[in-house]
């Protein structure tokens, strides 16, 4: 069981990664034009 | 290079890309928008324009947010995009996003409950002792600081509930919540063998999901409310010395020299400086025909201008406008609506006692049977956290949600959070006549010479006003003939020459509204006639089709309000009614135990339409009546409305179905939490299973 030292550290700094990542999806406003977005992802970049 | 098959973009798009941080100085509304093309169309466009720095499509929104120099006019920007084929109109400020406050407690409430789930697998797998404790505390160390920020929501209306000695769904809700950490904090201290964070999490996770819905549902509502106001004219043109310049309508005040072309809307009451002009006040009283208004006569506003452009001066703004204070008036009508309750309020009403008196039950049951209080206290968590309205919760929001995201598409715009209820209800549809299932136009007679024919759709082309639009469109089949000298005179007609004949369209003397077509002096007359709009059969037959009664109710003769109704196959008609007869009549359907569903354009309906159940007004209505209405139908197309009623009855029988399926849930999972049977692990499955089902089944059969 020593083993849970090492991984229950480990999935915890993952979860919290994530939640950072969602974090800053919030604050970049992702949420505000999904289906703009959506899209978005057919338009050419390269004009 | 055409991205997709949308009808909304013929122009070919080129990239358009911009990011900008800067504050967007200006917001369009522009309800056509589609797909990607429209996106990169709108924005080239725009972005084509010197004074333009960025420009940004918001496609869920439908608006597009412009970064430019603040009180710059952005008239000429809707013209250019009008010529690119997008329909567009200035929005007011918008408020900026308060909106994602609940994403942030949803996005710790979920990432805290996925980490204490997996700490819990691990329990409930067989750990044992230390280990057990280390897992436990361990979670409890992450689920008491994410129960602490994200259920903050529900404390919050719990607390004001029972300030007021009132209960709502949030005290239990709140209760199961404090209840499960508090005693899984006990548990845990005294190497207890069950732990409840994972369940408090689940809960706050679930129901944030449907307050997360709930919200945007509501955001969507405001943000219509925003768009109709875009459909009125903000602007205005002042006189102001020599130059004409446009202004917000708020900035005119009392005595101000205004212009306004033909087809404008009078923006504020004025009287008319000079010469003569044809109104349609429609609006204001049912009827169709144009009225003839001269120098020094007082024009109301909403009003439209027929012909034009005239020279207006500003007598009353604002909330002084006849027009603000007819709709004041009839507001008062509205407070009938206020009784209406809905099912997720009858849900919870009957539900939140339920919750407590079981679980208090369950406690003093097992005290008094056990005398262990330990024992009772975890029993009645667990029953409290199982018949918790995280199903419930979640029923109705995401139902609600997807109906209205159909019902969005269709360019519906809902503005009230019970219209889908009470649509559903519905058993007849009162039409007004005028503007919804009839327009006037000039008809051509048939036995026209195929020579006139050109000539009048060549002499209609000449002129902007609206009831020659309505001809030329009847005459696609023939080619315009070839005139000279084209001249509109005031208030009188077009004038032109053709193979050195004078002709004429317009009215046959000043005095004589008849509209003629002179071609070297023989006359022939052009009926004015209301005629059905194309759609408005189908539009009939579709309501019928769904077993819905119909009716018209009208200012117009009973002879012709027979015949319209004949033609579209309504079955009910009230001819010749005023405003306030209206009102009587809907109230007595009302009383006869009828739901109605009332749809109309006028201010003369508006008492009507408050008075009804629910009402539709087509987007092209007054400012004050799209108010009052729960619906409005932007393109103003009626065969939108037999849909739109089969969404909402889809959406209430789902909803129904939901409280069903969550209920059944409950029968099976309370016994067991009451007898002392339910484990962390059992009633994490029941809580997810039942949220999951109910989502799902919202989500079928409401088609993109």
């Amino acid at each position: 069981m020593n083993i849970l030292v090492v991984l229950v550290p480990c999935s915890l700094v993952l979860g919290l990664g994530a939640l950072v990542a969602f974090i800053w999806t919030i604050r970049s406003r992702q949420y505000e034009d999904m289906e703009g977005d959506a899209a978005r992802v057919l338009l050419d970049e390269d004009a | 290079m055409s991205v997709t098959a949308c009808p909304g973009c013929a122009t070919a798009p080129v990239g358009g890309q911009n990011t900008s941080l800067e504050v967007p100085t200006h917001h369009l509304v522009l309800p056509g928008i589609h797909c990607a093309g429209c996106i990169s169309a709108v924005e080239t466009t725009l972005l084509k324009e010197p004074a333009i720095r960025a420009a940004r499509v918001n496609l869920t929104k439908r608006r597009v947010s412009i970064v430019s120099d603040v009180g710059l006019d952005p008239t000429p920007w809707i013209a250019e995009l009008s010529r690119a084929g997008f329909e567009a109109y200035e929005a007011g400020a918008v408020e900026e996003r308060q909106g994602d406050d609940l994403m942030l407690p949803l996005g710790v409430a979920g990432f805290a409950m996925m980490n204490v789930m997996l700490l819990s697998v691990a329990v409930w797998s067989g750990a044992v002792d230390s280990t057990r404790d280390f897992l436990h505390w361990i979670s409890a160390a992450i689920a008491l600081p994410a129960t602490a920020f994200s259920a903050q929501p529900f404390f919050r209306h719990a607390w004001s509930a029972l300030r007021v000695g009132r209960l709502n769904m949030d005290v239990p809700i709140s209760l199961a919540i404090i209840l499960a950490c508090g005693m899984s904090v006990y548990e845990v201290q005294h190497s207890g063998p069950h732990a409840w964070f994972d369940a408090a999490l689940t809960l706050t996770f679930f129901l944030l999901i449907g307050r997360v819905l709930d919200q945007r549902l509501r955001r969507r509502a405001r943000s219509a409310a925003d768009d109709l106001a875009a459909l009125e004219p903000a602007r205005v043109m002042r006189i102001e010395g020599q130059t004409k310049i446009s202004r917000p309508v708020a900035e005119i005040a009392v005595g101000d020299r205004l212009w306004v072309t033909a087809g404008g809307r009078v923006p504020v009451d004025a009287i008319l400086e000079s010469g003569a002009a044809e109104v349609d006040c429609s609006f204001l009283t049912g009827e169709s025909d144009p009225v003839t208004r001269h120098a020094g006569d007082a024009l109301c506003a909403g009003e439209v201008m027929l012909t034009g452009p005239s020279t207006l001066r500003a007598t009353a703004v604002g909330e002084d406008t006849t027009l603000r204070r007819i709709a004041q008036l009839v507001a008062t009508a509205e407070t009938s609506r206020g009784a209406f309750r809905s099912l997720a309020d009858k849900a919870a009403a009957a539900y939140t006692p339920v919750v407590h008196i079981v679980s208090a039950a369950a406690f003093l049951g097992w005290l008094i049977a056990t005398g262990d209080l330990r024992m009772a206290v975890n029993v009645a968590i667990a029953t409290l956290i199982i018949t918790c309205p995280c199903a419930m919760g979640l029923a109705v929001p995401a139902v609600a949600v997807a109906a209205t995201s159909q019902l969005y598409r269709r360019g519906l715009l809902l503005t009230s959070d019970t219209a889908l209820e009470r649509m559903a209800d519905v058993d007849m549809v009162v039409f007004d006549k005028t503007g919804t299932l009839t327009e006037r136009r000039l008809t051509v007679p048939d036995d026209l010479c195929p020579e006139a024919r050109s000539v009048l759709r060549a002499l209609s082309e000449a002129s902007d006003h609206p009831l020659c639009r309505g001809v030329s469109r009847g005459l696609l089949d023939v080619s315009p003939a070839p005139l000279s000298d084209i001249r509109e005179v005031l208030g009188e007609g077009v004038h032109a020459v053709w193979q050195h004949r004078r002709v004429f369209l317009g009215r046959r003397t000043p005095e004589d509204a008849t509209v003629v077509l002179r071609v070297d002096g023989a006359e022939t007359v052009l009926p004015a006639m209301e005629t059905l709009v194309p759609s408005a059969k189908e539009a009939v037959a579709a309501l019928r089709a769904l077993g819905l009664k119909t009716a018209m109710l009208t200012g117009d003769t009973a002879e012709n309000a027979h015949r319209m109704a004949r033609d579209v196959g309504i079955d009910r008609v009230w001819a010749g009614e005023r405003a306030d007869a209206k009102l009587e009549i809907i109230e007595s359907l009302k009383a006869e135990g009828q739901r109605v569903l009332m749809v109309g354009d006028g201010l003369n309906d508006q008492a009507a339409i408050s008075a009804a159940d629910i009402s539709i007004a087509p987007g092209s209505a007054l400012d004050a009546t799209r108010k009052a209405a729960d619906i409005i139908i932007v393109s103003g197309d009626m065969t939108q409305i037999a849909p739109a009623i089969r969404t909402s009855r889809l959406a209430c029988h789902r909803m129904r179905q939901n409280f069903r399926i969550a209920t059944w849930y409950n029968v099976i999972a309370v016994p067991i939490a009451v007898l002392g049977f339910a484990t962390p692990l059992a009633a994490s499955i029941a809580m997810s299973t039942s949220s999951v089902t109910v989502v799902v089944n919202a989500l079928r059969g409401f088609k993109r």
